[in-house]
């Protein structure tokens, strides 16, 4: 009992403030009560095959061939395969950190995760369209080559923080 | 002027964007599944055990981060966040575009057209810039299930440096457009 309490802490903490909202502001909170409600929606379509995805790339896919994609040794390589698999339209960046941590899991490196997780957020290929067609060409262009550069840079610099110390606790 | 733009951009394409979403993930799935399941009938049901496992691990912090997404959206609508940037040049706009953009997800259908009316309305390349970057780098609102699924420490490096990131590419793109 306490223990499933307390796993759900976080969930029974936005419960609360949700109740105290629909006390103080009931506008905000119905506005707030809709949005979440249109993401269960698109959460309960998602997750779910994610979750077996997951599964399978678990039982399927041998630690020592992500280790050799996605490895520390996979060099130049790696960021490319990182970056093509974070740019694929494959939904919502809450997504991407369970299979992350699968990946990681198989011996994949820092480097290669923070582009993944960099791509998967800030240059995915649907989401650069809308970007030309509201911010132009010239912006979007810039902002995607610097952004892949600043990700490339955060994550050898990451690589070289997190591998210090035994850091990836679950 | 924008929120009706908003609206129509969003119902058509985002349902659009969506579908592809999902007919991406569900047909690797299938595709996976059947493969998996000529291969090994054993193997699969183990994948599928560590799926459940991994998703009733996760449902806590899944939870907590819809909450948390209502909870920003319904109060940080289109509306507020044009009106907190404002179409103002200088620091505090710039400031207050990398906050707004840390915290708030909105869906790049949305975001796109309300930098972009912003932009025109008279902000700066480098405020637009920055709310733009720090919106698609840094993820507030799914903090916790980074954290969960990462740990602490990666998740307040990766979100720590994205913020710092989206200032330096928000200035070279101010000094080059």
């Amino acid at each position: 009992m306490i223990n499933g309490i307390k796993k759900f802490s976080g969930p029974l903490v936005i419960l609360l403030i949700y109740v105290t909202l629909f006390v103080t502001r009931a506008d905000l909170a119905t506005q707030s009560s809709q949005v979440a409600w249109d993401y269960l929606k698109e959460m309960i379509l998602i997750i779910p095959p994610v979750f077996l995805l997951m599964g399978l790339i678990e039982a399927w896919i041998p630690k020592n061939k992500i280790q050799k994609w996605l490895g520390k040794e996979s060099g130049f390589t790696g960021i490319i395969i990182s970056f093509m698999l974070g740019t694929l339209p494959t939904g919502p960046l809450y997504v991407a950190f369970p299979m992350t941590a699968t990946l990681i899991h198989k011996g994949a490196s820092y480097t290669n995760i923070v582009v993944f997780l960099g791509a998967w957020g800030a240059l995915k290929i649907p989401q650069l369209m809308v970007e030309i067609k509201f911010l132009g060409l010239a912006f979007t262009l810039l902002r995607f080559v610097l952004t892949l550069i600043v990700l490339v840079l955060m994550g050898k610099l990451m690589e070289k923080i997190l591998t210090k110390k035994p850091a990836y606790q679950r | 002027m924008y929120m009706s733009v908003l609206r129509t951009s969003k119902s058509k394409s985002e349902i659009r964007k969506r579908m592809v979403t999902i007919i991406t993930i569900y047909s690797l799935l299938a595709i996976g599944l059947i493969a998996s399941f000529i291969k090994s009938r054993e193997k699969t049901l183990k994948a599928c055990k560590i799926a459940k496992n991994a998703f009733t691990k996760t449902a806590p912090s899944l939870l907590t981060v819809l909450g948390i997404v209502g909870l920003t959206l319904g109060i940080l609508t289109a509306d507020t966040i044009s009106h907190l940037v404002g179409a103002e040049a200088g620091i505090g706009a710039t400031l207050i575009a990398a906050v707004l953009g840390a915290i708030t997800l909105i869906p790049s259908l949305v975001a796109f057209p309300l930098a972009g009316s912003l932009l025109r309305s008279g902000a700066t390349v480098m405020t637009i810039s920055t709310f733009v970057t720090s919106l698609v780098m840094v993820g507030i609102v799914t903090a916790p299930l980074e954290i969960k699924e990462l740990g602490k420490k990666f998740a307040i490096l990766r979100n720590g440096l994205g913020f710092l990131a989206a200032f330096l590419i928000a200035l070279i793109m101010g000094a080059l457009l």
